[in-house]
Protein backbone atom coordinates (compact mmCIF):
# COMPACT_ATOMS: atom_id res chain seq x y z
CA UNK A 1 0.00 0.00 0.00
CA UNK A 2 1.26 3.41 -0.92
CA UNK A 3 1.97 5.67 2.05
CA UNK A 4 -0.13 8.66 1.08
CA UNK A 5 0.76 10.84 3.96
CA UNK A 6 4.45 10.69 4.71
CA UNK A 7 4.09 13.27 7.47
CA UNK A 8 2.02 11.02 9.70
CA UNK A 9 4.71 8.37 9.52
CA UNK A 10 7.83 9.43 11.42
CA UNK A 11 9.64 6.33 10.16
CA UNK A 12 9.38 7.51 6.58
CA UNK A 13 12.53 8.90 5.04
CA UNK A 14 10.43 11.84 3.81
CA UNK A 15 9.45 12.82 7.34
CA UNK A 16 10.21 16.43 8.23
CA UNK A 17 9.52 17.96 11.61
CA UNK A 18 8.70 21.26 9.92
CA UNK A 19 6.07 19.86 7.60
CA UNK A 20 3.05 22.08 7.02
CA UNK A 21 0.52 19.66 8.48
CA UNK A 22 2.43 19.29 11.72
CA UNK A 23 2.82 23.06 12.09
CA UNK A 24 -0.88 23.47 11.35
CA UNK A 25 -1.80 20.95 14.04
CA UNK A 26 0.46 22.64 16.58
CA UNK A 27 -0.34 26.31 16.04
CA UNK A 28 -3.49 26.64 13.92
CA UNK A 29 -5.88 23.72 14.44
CA UNK A 30 -7.20 24.72 17.87
CA UNK A 31 -8.85 27.82 16.41
CA UNK A 32 -9.26 27.09 12.70
CA UNK A 33 -10.28 23.42 13.21
CA UNK A 34 -9.13 20.23 11.57
CA UNK A 35 -10.89 20.97 8.28
CA UNK A 36 -10.11 24.70 8.18
CA UNK A 37 -13.78 25.60 8.72
CA UNK A 38 -13.06 27.90 11.69
CA UNK A 39 -15.61 28.75 14.37
CA UNK A 40 -18.65 30.85 13.42
CA UNK A 41 -18.45 34.30 14.97
CA UNK A 42 -15.08 33.61 16.62
CA UNK A 43 -12.33 32.32 14.34
CA UNK A 44 -12.51 32.83 10.56
CA UNK A 45 -12.61 29.92 8.10
CA UNK A 46 -9.59 29.17 5.90
CA UNK A 47 -11.76 27.81 3.12
CA UNK A 48 -13.51 29.61 0.27
CA UNK A 49 -11.90 32.90 1.19
CA UNK A 50 -9.82 35.32 -0.80
CA UNK A 51 -7.71 35.88 2.33
CA UNK A 52 -6.24 32.40 1.80
CA UNK A 53 -6.64 31.92 -1.95
CA UNK A 54 -5.74 35.45 -3.04
CA UNK A 55 -2.75 37.75 -2.54
CA UNK A 56 0.01 35.76 -0.85
CA UNK A 57 1.64 38.96 0.51
CA UNK A 58 -1.46 39.80 2.55
CA UNK A 59 -1.68 36.22 3.80
CA UNK A 60 1.97 36.12 4.88
CA UNK A 61 1.44 39.32 6.82
CA UNK A 62 -1.52 37.82 8.70
CA UNK A 63 0.91 35.24 10.10
CA UNK A 64 3.67 37.77 10.77
CA UNK A 65 1.54 40.57 12.25
CA UNK A 66 -1.71 38.92 13.29
CA UNK A 67 -5.20 40.22 12.49
CA UNK A 68 -8.20 41.59 14.37
CA UNK A 69 -11.53 43.35 13.84
CA UNK A 70 -11.67 42.37 10.18
CA UNK A 71 -14.74 41.16 8.31
CA UNK A 72 -14.19 37.99 6.31
CA UNK A 73 -16.76 37.28 3.58
CA UNK A 74 -19.19 39.67 5.27
CA UNK A 75 -19.01 38.09 8.71
CA UNK A 76 -17.21 39.39 11.78
CA UNK A 77 -15.06 37.28 14.11
CA UNK A 78 -14.43 38.13 17.73
CA UNK A 79 -11.11 36.43 18.45
CA UNK A 80 -7.82 38.13 17.71
CA UNK A 81 -5.32 36.29 15.52
CA UNK A 82 -2.01 36.67 17.37
CA UNK A 83 1.23 37.30 15.52
CA UNK A 84 3.14 34.11 14.75
CA UNK A 85 6.40 35.83 13.82
CA UNK A 86 8.27 33.38 16.06
CA UNK A 87 7.88 30.76 13.32
CA UNK A 88 10.78 30.62 10.85
CA UNK A 89 10.39 31.73 7.23
CA UNK A 90 10.51 28.08 6.26
CA UNK A 91 7.82 27.09 8.78
CA UNK A 92 5.51 29.89 7.64
CA UNK A 93 6.00 28.94 3.98
CA UNK A 94 5.27 25.30 4.81
CA UNK A 95 2.12 25.92 6.80
CA UNK A 96 0.70 28.47 4.35
CA UNK A 97 1.38 26.13 1.45
CA UNK A 98 -0.38 23.39 3.41
CA UNK A 99 -3.40 25.65 4.01
CA UNK A 100 -3.49 26.81 0.37
CA UNK A 101 -3.50 23.26 -0.93
CA UNK A 102 -5.80 21.53 1.55
CA UNK A 103 -9.40 21.74 2.84
CA UNK A 104 -10.50 21.97 -0.82
CA UNK A 105 -8.26 25.00 -1.44
CA UNK A 106 -6.21 25.13 -4.62
CA UNK A 107 -3.74 28.00 -4.70
CA UNK A 108 -0.06 28.35 -5.44
CA UNK A 109 2.67 27.42 -2.98
CA UNK A 110 4.43 30.03 -0.87
CA UNK A 111 8.23 29.95 -0.60
CA UNK A 112 10.56 30.79 2.28
CA UNK A 113 11.90 33.58 0.07
CA UNK A 114 8.39 35.12 -0.18
CA UNK A 115 8.17 35.16 3.62
CA UNK A 116 11.68 36.52 4.02
CA UNK A 117 10.88 39.51 1.79
CA UNK A 118 7.76 40.38 3.83
CA UNK A 119 9.55 39.98 7.14
CA UNK A 120 12.34 42.33 5.96
CA UNK A 121 9.73 45.04 5.22
CA UNK A 122 8.60 45.06 8.84
CA UNK B 1 -79.69 16.63 20.47
CA UNK B 2 -76.56 15.15 18.94
CA UNK B 3 -76.85 17.60 16.10
CA UNK B 4 -77.18 20.48 18.49
CA UNK B 5 -74.00 19.48 20.36
CA UNK B 6 -72.22 19.06 17.04
CA UNK B 7 -73.25 22.45 15.75
CA UNK B 8 -72.44 24.08 19.09
CA UNK B 9 -68.95 22.61 19.01
CA UNK B 10 -68.65 23.70 15.37
CA UNK B 11 -69.45 27.24 16.44
CA UNK B 12 -66.88 27.06 19.26
CA UNK B 13 -64.33 25.73 16.79
CA UNK B 14 -65.06 28.49 14.30
CA UNK B 15 -64.88 31.12 17.01
CA UNK B 16 -61.50 29.93 18.22
CA UNK B 17 -60.14 30.08 14.67
CA UNK B 18 -61.27 33.66 14.21
CA UNK B 19 -58.04 35.68 14.32
CA UNK B 20 -59.92 38.88 15.16
CA UNK B 21 -61.19 37.46 18.46
CA UNK B 22 -60.91 40.05 21.17
CA UNK B 23 -60.24 37.36 23.74
CA UNK B 24 -58.51 34.57 21.86
CA UNK B 25 -58.28 31.27 23.72
CA UNK B 26 -54.51 31.36 24.23
CA UNK B 27 -52.71 28.05 24.36
CA UNK B 28 -55.89 26.23 23.47
CA UNK B 29 -54.07 24.59 20.58
CA UNK B 30 -50.56 24.54 22.01
CA UNK B 31 -49.14 21.22 20.91
CA UNK B 32 -45.61 19.85 20.65
CA UNK B 33 -44.31 19.03 17.18
CA UNK B 34 -44.32 15.31 16.37
CA UNK B 35 -40.49 15.27 16.45
CA UNK B 36 -40.22 17.89 19.23
CA UNK B 37 -38.61 20.22 16.71
CA UNK B 38 -35.65 17.87 16.36
CA UNK B 39 -34.50 18.05 19.98
CA UNK B 40 -34.50 15.43 22.74
CA UNK B 41 -36.21 16.13 26.06
CA UNK B 42 -37.00 14.29 29.30
CA UNK B 43 -40.22 12.25 29.43
CA UNK B 44 -43.34 14.36 29.71
CA UNK B 45 -41.83 17.34 27.91
CA UNK B 46 -42.40 18.35 24.32
CA UNK B 47 -41.18 21.12 22.06
CA UNK B 48 -42.48 23.00 19.08
CA UNK B 49 -40.65 25.23 16.65
CA UNK B 50 -41.88 28.80 17.07
CA UNK B 51 -39.80 30.05 14.15
CA UNK B 52 -37.51 28.25 11.72
CA UNK B 53 -35.05 31.11 11.63
CA UNK B 54 -34.92 34.79 12.55
CA UNK B 55 -31.18 35.32 11.84
CA UNK B 56 -28.11 34.99 14.02
CA UNK B 57 -29.93 34.91 17.36
CA UNK B 58 -28.52 35.92 20.74
CA UNK B 59 -30.54 36.39 23.92
CA UNK B 60 -34.32 36.39 24.09
CA UNK B 61 -37.09 37.84 26.25
CA UNK B 62 -40.84 37.22 26.36
CA UNK B 63 -43.28 40.00 27.23
CA UNK B 64 -46.37 39.68 29.40
CA UNK B 65 -48.42 39.64 26.22
CA UNK B 66 -46.46 36.61 25.07
CA UNK B 67 -44.54 38.40 22.32
CA UNK B 68 -41.03 37.07 21.79
CA UNK B 69 -38.05 39.43 21.42
CA UNK B 70 -34.92 37.94 19.87
CA UNK B 71 -31.65 39.90 19.75
CA UNK B 72 -29.40 39.41 16.72
CA UNK B 73 -25.62 39.52 16.25
CA UNK B 74 -26.02 40.57 12.62
CA UNK B 75 -28.57 43.04 11.24
CA UNK B 76 -31.50 41.50 9.41
CA UNK B 77 -33.08 43.88 6.93
CA UNK B 78 -31.51 46.69 8.93
CA UNK B 79 -33.01 45.53 12.23
CA UNK B 80 -31.28 44.23 15.36
CA UNK B 81 -34.24 42.62 17.14
CA UNK B 82 -36.97 40.40 15.76
CA UNK B 83 -40.36 40.41 17.50
CA UNK B 84 -42.29 37.19 16.99
CA UNK B 85 -46.02 37.16 17.60
CA UNK B 86 -48.35 34.21 17.89
CA UNK B 87 -51.79 35.61 17.16
CA UNK B 88 -53.82 32.40 17.23
CA UNK B 89 -52.34 30.67 20.27
CA UNK B 90 -50.91 27.60 18.54
CA UNK B 91 -47.39 28.49 19.68
CA UNK B 92 -46.11 29.09 16.15
CA UNK B 93 -45.08 32.62 15.26
CA UNK B 94 -47.37 33.95 12.57
CA UNK B 95 -46.04 37.48 12.56
CA UNK B 96 -42.46 38.72 12.59
CA UNK B 97 -41.47 42.38 12.96
CA UNK B 98 -38.02 43.97 12.93
CA UNK B 99 -37.30 46.38 15.79
CA UNK B 100 -34.40 48.76 16.50
CA UNK B 101 -31.38 49.33 14.32
CA UNK B 102 -28.50 47.97 16.41
CA UNK B 103 -27.28 44.44 17.04
CA UNK B 104 -26.20 43.00 20.38
CA UNK B 105 -26.70 40.25 22.90
CA UNK B 106 -28.40 41.63 26.01
CA UNK B 107 -32.12 42.02 26.55
CA UNK B 108 -34.37 42.36 29.60
CA UNK B 109 -37.95 43.43 30.20
CA UNK B 110 -38.69 45.14 33.50
CA UNK B 111 -39.69 48.41 35.19
CA UNK B 112 -42.15 48.91 32.33
CA UNK B 113 -39.34 49.04 29.79
CA UNK B 114 -37.57 46.90 27.24
CA UNK B 115 -33.79 47.09 27.79
CA UNK B 116 -31.40 46.19 24.97
CA UNK B 117 -27.62 46.32 24.73
CA UNK B 118 -25.23 46.90 21.89
CA UNK B 119 -21.55 46.19 22.57
CA UNK B 120 -21.09 49.85 23.56
CA UNK B 121 -24.40 50.95 25.11
CA UNK B 122 -27.67 50.06 26.82
CA UNK B 123 -30.91 51.55 25.50
CA UNK B 124 -34.45 51.15 26.81
CA UNK B 125 -37.90 51.71 25.31
CA UNK B 126 -41.10 52.30 27.29
CA UNK B 127 -43.63 49.49 27.03
CA UNK B 128 -46.94 50.96 25.90
CA UNK B 129 -49.97 48.66 25.86
CA UNK B 130 -47.58 45.75 26.13
CA UNK B 131 -45.34 46.80 23.25
CA UNK B 132 -42.13 48.86 23.23
CA UNK B 133 -42.35 52.34 21.72
CA UNK B 134 -39.52 52.49 19.19
CA UNK B 135 -39.90 56.25 18.82
CA UNK B 136 -38.92 56.89 22.47
CA UNK B 137 -35.50 55.31 23.05
CA UNK B 138 -33.67 56.33 26.23
CA UNK B 139 -29.94 55.74 26.43
CA UNK B 140 -29.16 54.36 29.88
CA UNK B 141 -25.48 53.46 29.49
CA UNK B 142 -23.36 55.06 26.80
CA UNK B 143 -19.85 55.49 25.43
CA UNK B 144 -18.53 52.04 26.29
CA UNK B 145 -15.28 50.98 24.67
CA UNK B 146 -15.85 48.83 21.59
CA UNK B 147 -13.80 45.66 21.28
CA UNK B 148 -14.48 42.37 19.61
CA UNK B 149 -13.08 39.72 21.97
CA UNK B 150 -15.64 39.11 24.75
CA UNK B 151 -17.17 42.45 23.80
CA UNK B 152 -20.86 41.51 24.05
CA UNK B 153 -22.87 42.96 26.92
CA UNK B 154 -25.38 40.76 28.70
CA UNK B 155 -28.02 42.32 30.96
CA UNK B 156 -29.88 41.55 34.16
CA UNK B 157 -32.34 43.63 36.21
CA UNK B 158 -32.85 43.22 39.94
CA UNK B 159 -35.87 44.30 41.99
CA UNK B 160 -34.15 47.42 43.37
CA UNK B 161 -33.88 49.39 40.13
CA UNK B 162 -30.38 48.21 39.31
CA UNK B 163 -29.13 47.16 35.91
CA UNK B 164 -26.20 44.71 35.73
CA UNK B 165 -23.97 44.77 32.64
CA UNK B 166 -21.19 42.29 31.86
CA UNK B 167 -17.79 43.63 30.76
CA UNK B 168 -15.81 40.71 29.33
CA UNK B 169 -12.04 41.02 29.22
CA UNK B 170 -10.68 41.78 25.73
CA UNK B 171 -8.04 39.16 26.39
CA UNK B 172 -7.53 35.46 27.06
CA UNK B 173 -5.19 35.63 30.05
CA UNK B 174 -4.02 39.28 30.31
CA UNK B 175 -0.70 38.58 28.60
CA UNK B 176 1.35 41.54 27.38
CA UNK B 177 0.64 40.18 23.89
CA UNK B 178 -2.73 38.44 23.80
CA UNK B 179 -2.53 34.71 23.07
CA UNK B 180 1.16 34.88 22.10
CA UNK B 181 3.33 32.03 23.36
CA UNK B 182 5.99 33.23 25.76
CA UNK B 183 4.33 36.60 26.46
CA UNK B 184 4.13 37.32 30.19
CA UNK B 185 1.02 38.02 32.23
CA UNK B 186 0.73 41.71 33.13
CA UNK B 187 1.05 42.40 36.87
CA UNK B 188 -1.19 43.86 38.05
CA UNK B 189 -3.56 43.19 35.17
CA UNK B 190 -4.70 46.66 34.00
CA UNK B 191 -7.66 45.17 32.14
CA UNK B 192 -9.44 44.63 35.47
CA UNK B 193 -9.88 48.39 35.95
CA UNK B 194 -12.58 48.51 33.28
CA UNK B 195 -13.27 44.95 32.24
CA UNK B 196 -13.31 41.39 33.50
CA UNK B 197 -16.32 41.88 35.74
CA UNK B 198 -19.93 42.96 36.23
CA UNK B 199 -20.87 46.63 36.61
CA UNK B 200 -24.02 47.80 38.34
CA UNK B 201 -25.93 50.84 37.04
CA UNK B 202 -29.06 52.78 37.97
CA UNK B 203 -31.73 51.18 35.78
CA UNK B 204 -33.61 54.48 35.44
CA UNK B 205 -30.87 57.06 34.95
CA UNK B 206 -30.06 58.27 31.47
CA UNK B 207 -26.65 58.61 29.81
CA UNK B 208 -24.50 56.90 32.44
CA UNK B 209 -20.87 56.34 31.52
CA UNK B 210 -19.08 53.25 32.75
CA UNK B 211 -17.45 55.36 35.46
CA UNK B 212 -20.93 56.23 36.79
CA UNK B 213 -21.50 52.53 37.40
CA UNK B 214 -20.17 50.45 40.26
CA UNK B 215 -17.81 47.50 39.74
CA UNK B 216 -20.05 44.93 41.42
CA UNK B 217 -17.73 41.96 40.91
CA UNK B 218 -14.30 41.38 39.35
CA UNK B 219 -11.87 38.66 38.28
CA UNK B 220 -14.24 37.23 35.67
CA UNK B 221 -12.83 36.62 32.20
CA UNK B 222 -16.10 36.59 30.33
CA UNK B 223 -19.79 36.20 31.13
CA UNK B 224 -22.53 35.71 28.59
CA UNK B 225 -25.14 33.90 30.72
CA UNK B 226 -26.39 35.98 33.67
CA UNK B 227 -29.62 36.09 35.69
CA UNK B 228 -31.00 37.75 38.78
CA UNK B 229 -32.46 35.13 41.12
CA UNK B 230 -35.60 36.66 42.61
CA UNK B 231 -36.00 34.04 45.35
CA UNK B 232 -32.49 34.56 46.68
CA UNK B 233 -32.20 38.23 45.79
CA UNK B 234 -28.78 37.45 44.31
CA UNK B 235 -27.00 37.65 40.98
CA UNK B 236 -25.72 34.48 39.32
CA UNK B 237 -23.60 34.11 36.20
CA UNK B 238 -21.64 31.67 34.08
CA UNK B 239 -17.94 32.28 33.45
CA UNK B 240 -16.20 31.21 30.26
CA UNK B 241 -12.81 29.85 31.34
CA UNK B 242 -9.57 30.68 29.58
CA UNK B 243 -8.27 28.97 26.44
CA UNK B 244 -4.99 27.56 25.18
CA UNK B 245 -3.20 26.12 28.21
CA UNK B 246 -1.38 23.68 25.95
CA UNK B 247 -0.60 26.00 23.02
CA UNK B 248 0.88 28.57 25.44
CA UNK B 249 2.45 26.12 27.95
CA UNK B 250 2.99 22.77 26.19
CA UNK B 251 5.61 21.77 28.75
CA UNK B 252 2.99 21.88 31.55
CA UNK B 253 -0.27 20.88 29.88
CA UNK B 254 -0.87 18.23 27.24
CA UNK B 255 -3.68 18.64 24.72
CA UNK B 256 -6.12 16.52 26.71
CA UNK B 257 -5.56 18.45 29.93
CA UNK B 258 -6.02 21.67 27.98
CA UNK B 259 -9.29 20.31 26.59
CA UNK B 260 -10.67 19.58 30.08
CA UNK B 261 -9.24 22.63 31.86
CA UNK B 262 -10.12 25.05 33.17
CA UNK B 263 -13.68 24.66 34.46
CA UNK B 264 -16.58 26.62 33.07
CA UNK B 265 -17.78 28.16 36.34
CA UNK B 266 -21.27 28.70 37.74
CA UNK B 267 -20.87 31.78 39.94
CA UNK B 268 -22.89 33.26 42.75
CA UNK B 269 -21.93 36.87 42.17
CA UNK B 270 -22.07 38.76 45.43
CA UNK B 271 -21.20 42.41 45.75
CA UNK B 272 -17.39 42.85 45.69
CA UNK B 273 -16.72 39.21 44.75
CA UNK B 274 -13.35 38.48 43.14
CA UNK B 275 -13.17 35.25 41.15
CA UNK B 276 -9.47 35.55 40.36
CA UNK B 277 -9.05 35.96 36.58
CA UNK B 278 -6.41 36.37 35.11
CA UNK B 279 -4.22 35.22 37.99
CA UNK B 280 -6.26 32.09 38.64
CA UNK B 281 -8.31 29.46 36.89
CA UNK B 282 -10.50 26.72 38.35
CA UNK B 283 -9.46 23.06 38.14
CA UNK B 284 -12.47 20.85 38.79
CA UNK B 285 -10.35 17.72 39.31
CA UNK B 286 -8.48 19.35 42.19
CA UNK B 287 -11.56 21.42 43.11
CA UNK B 288 -9.36 24.47 43.56
CA UNK B 289 -8.47 27.77 42.05
CA UNK B 290 -4.98 27.30 40.60
CA UNK B 291 -2.37 29.96 39.85
CA UNK B 292 -2.24 30.58 36.07
CA UNK B 293 1.02 29.69 34.30
CA UNK B 294 1.37 33.31 33.11
CA UNK B 295 1.70 34.25 36.81
CA UNK B 296 4.12 31.57 37.91
CA UNK B 297 1.69 28.67 38.31
CA UNK B 298 2.88 25.08 37.95
CA UNK B 299 -0.55 23.36 37.52
CA UNK B 300 -0.82 22.75 41.31
CA UNK B 301 0.34 25.84 43.18
CA UNK B 302 -2.50 28.08 44.41
CA UNK B 303 -0.63 31.17 45.58
CA UNK B 304 -2.97 34.18 45.74
CA UNK B 305 -5.77 32.02 44.37
CA UNK B 306 -6.46 30.38 47.71
CA UNK B 307 -8.42 33.44 48.78
CA UNK B 308 -10.48 33.84 45.61
CA UNK B 309 -14.18 33.01 45.37
CA UNK B 310 -14.96 29.50 44.17
CA UNK B 311 -17.74 28.52 41.77
CA UNK B 312 -20.92 26.92 43.13
CA UNK B 313 -20.60 24.34 40.35
CA UNK B 314 -17.83 23.53 37.85
CA UNK B 315 -18.38 22.17 34.35
CA UNK B 316 -15.89 20.67 31.85
CA UNK B 317 -13.76 23.09 29.88
CA UNK B 318 -14.82 25.14 26.85
CA UNK B 319 -18.51 24.19 26.78
CA UNK B 320 -19.36 27.91 26.45
CA UNK B 321 -22.31 28.62 28.78
CA UNK B 322 -24.12 31.40 26.92
CA UNK B 323 -27.40 31.68 28.80
CA UNK B 324 -28.56 31.21 32.38
CA UNK B 325 -32.16 31.28 33.58
CA UNK B 326 -33.75 30.43 36.90
CA UNK B 327 -37.11 28.76 36.41
CA UNK B 328 -39.96 30.34 38.35
CA UNK B 329 -42.92 28.96 36.42
CA UNK B 330 -45.56 26.43 37.39
CA UNK B 331 -45.89 24.42 34.19
CA UNK B 332 -42.91 22.14 34.83
CA UNK B 333 -42.79 19.50 37.62
CA UNK B 334 -41.83 20.68 41.11
CA UNK B 335 -38.15 19.71 40.90
CA UNK B 336 -37.57 22.38 38.26
CA UNK B 337 -38.93 25.21 40.38
CA UNK B 338 -36.19 27.75 41.17
CA UNK B 339 -33.59 25.55 39.47
CA UNK B 340 -31.28 26.80 36.74
CA UNK B 341 -31.34 26.17 33.01
CA UNK B 342 -28.06 26.75 31.17
CA UNK B 343 -27.42 26.89 27.41
CA UNK B 344 -24.05 25.40 26.58
CA UNK B 345 -23.42 26.91 23.16
CA UNK B 346 -20.75 24.25 22.52
CA UNK B 347 -16.98 24.07 22.39
CA UNK B 348 -14.49 24.73 19.64
CA UNK B 349 -11.21 24.03 21.40
CA UNK B 350 -11.41 20.57 22.90
CA UNK B 351 -9.22 18.79 20.30
CA UNK B 352 -8.08 16.01 20.51
CA UNK B 353 -11.13 15.15 22.66
CA UNK B 354 -14.67 15.32 21.35
CA UNK B 355 -16.34 18.72 21.33
CA UNK B 356 -18.68 19.28 24.27
CA UNK B 357 -21.78 21.26 25.09
CA UNK B 358 -24.34 21.96 22.35
CA UNK B 359 -27.16 21.25 24.83
CA UNK B 360 -29.31 22.84 27.52
CA UNK B 361 -28.53 21.64 31.04
CA UNK B 362 -30.66 21.78 34.18
CA UNK B 363 -29.24 22.26 37.69
CA UNK B 364 -31.62 21.64 40.63
CA UNK B 365 -31.38 24.22 43.42
CA UNK B 366 -32.02 24.02 47.14
CA UNK B 367 -33.57 26.69 49.33
CA UNK B 368 -30.06 27.83 50.27
CA UNK B 369 -29.48 29.15 46.76
CA UNK B 370 -26.92 26.41 45.96
CA UNK B 371 -27.18 23.45 43.59
CA UNK B 372 -28.92 20.53 45.34
CA UNK B 373 -27.70 17.87 42.93
CA UNK B 374 -25.70 17.17 39.78
CA UNK B 375 -26.52 18.85 36.50
CA UNK B 376 -28.49 16.91 33.93
CA UNK B 377 -28.90 17.30 30.20
CA UNK B 378 -32.36 18.77 29.68
CA UNK B 379 -32.42 19.30 25.91
CA UNK B 380 -29.96 18.11 23.30
CA UNK B 381 -29.86 17.16 19.63
CA UNK B 382 -29.55 20.79 18.49
CA UNK B 383 -26.45 20.10 16.38
CA UNK B 384 -28.32 17.57 14.25
CA UNK B 385 -25.87 14.69 14.58
CA UNK B 386 -24.42 12.30 17.14
CA UNK B 387 -21.16 14.25 17.38
CA UNK B 388 -19.92 17.72 16.45
CA UNK B 389 -16.51 17.52 14.87
CA UNK B 390 -16.14 21.15 13.85
CA UNK B 391 -18.44 23.85 15.28
CA UNK B 392 -19.34 25.03 11.79
CA UNK B 393 -21.02 21.67 11.15
CA UNK B 394 -23.58 22.15 13.92
CA UNK B 395 -27.01 22.78 12.42
CA UNK B 396 -28.08 24.68 15.52
CA UNK B 397 -26.43 25.84 18.76
CA UNK B 398 -28.44 26.78 21.86
CA UNK B 399 -27.82 30.43 22.72
CA UNK B 400 -30.64 32.13 24.60
CA UNK B 401 -33.31 31.27 27.18
CA UNK B 402 -36.54 32.87 28.31
CA UNK B 403 -39.58 31.85 30.30
CA UNK B 404 -43.06 32.39 28.91
CA UNK B 405 -45.98 33.70 30.94
CA UNK B 406 -47.45 30.19 31.06
CA UNK B 407 -44.22 28.66 32.38
CA UNK B 408 -43.02 27.18 29.10
CA UNK B 409 -39.43 28.00 28.13
CA UNK B 410 -38.02 29.36 24.92
CA UNK B 411 -34.61 28.51 23.43
CA UNK B 412 -32.84 30.42 20.64
CA UNK B 413 -30.21 29.12 18.20
CA UNK B 414 -27.25 31.18 17.04
CA UNK B 415 -26.80 29.52 13.63
CA UNK B 416 -30.08 30.27 11.85
CA UNK B 417 -32.09 31.72 14.68
CA UNK B 418 -34.49 28.85 15.24
CA UNK B 419 -36.71 29.35 18.27
CA UNK B 420 -38.10 26.42 20.26
CA UNK B 421 -40.77 26.47 22.91
CA UNK B 422 -40.59 23.67 25.46
CA UNK B 423 -43.79 22.66 27.22
CA UNK B 424 -44.74 20.05 29.78
CA UNK B 425 -47.79 18.01 28.90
Amino acid sequence: MVQKNTISNPQSSHYQADSGKLIYETYCLACHQEDGSGVPGMNPPLIKTDWVLGDSTRLINVILKGLKDTEINGDSYSNEMPSHDFLTDYQIAEVLTYVRKNFGNQASAISSEDVKIQRAKK
Amino acid sequence: MKNLILSLSMITLLMSFKPTDKNPIKNAKLKADADNGGINLPKGFGALIVSEGVGKARHIAVSEKGDIYVRLSKLKDGKGTIILKDTNGDGKADDSIGFGNFVGTGIAIGNGYLYESSDSSVVRYPMKNGSPDESKPETIVTGLELYSEHGTKSLALDDKNHLYVTFGAPSNACQEKNRVKGSKGMMPCPILDWHGGVWQFDANKKNQKQADGFRYATGIRNIVGIDWNKQQGELYAMQHGRDQLTTLYPEMYDAEQSAELPSEEFLLVKKNSDFGWPYCYHDRFQNKKILAPEYGGDTKNQGVCEGKEKPIMAFPGHWAPNALMFYTGNMFPAKYKNGAFICFHGSWNRAPLKQGGYFVAFVPFGKDGKPSGEYEIFADGFSGGPEVKNPGDAKARPMGLAQGTDGSIYITDSVKGKVWRVIHQ
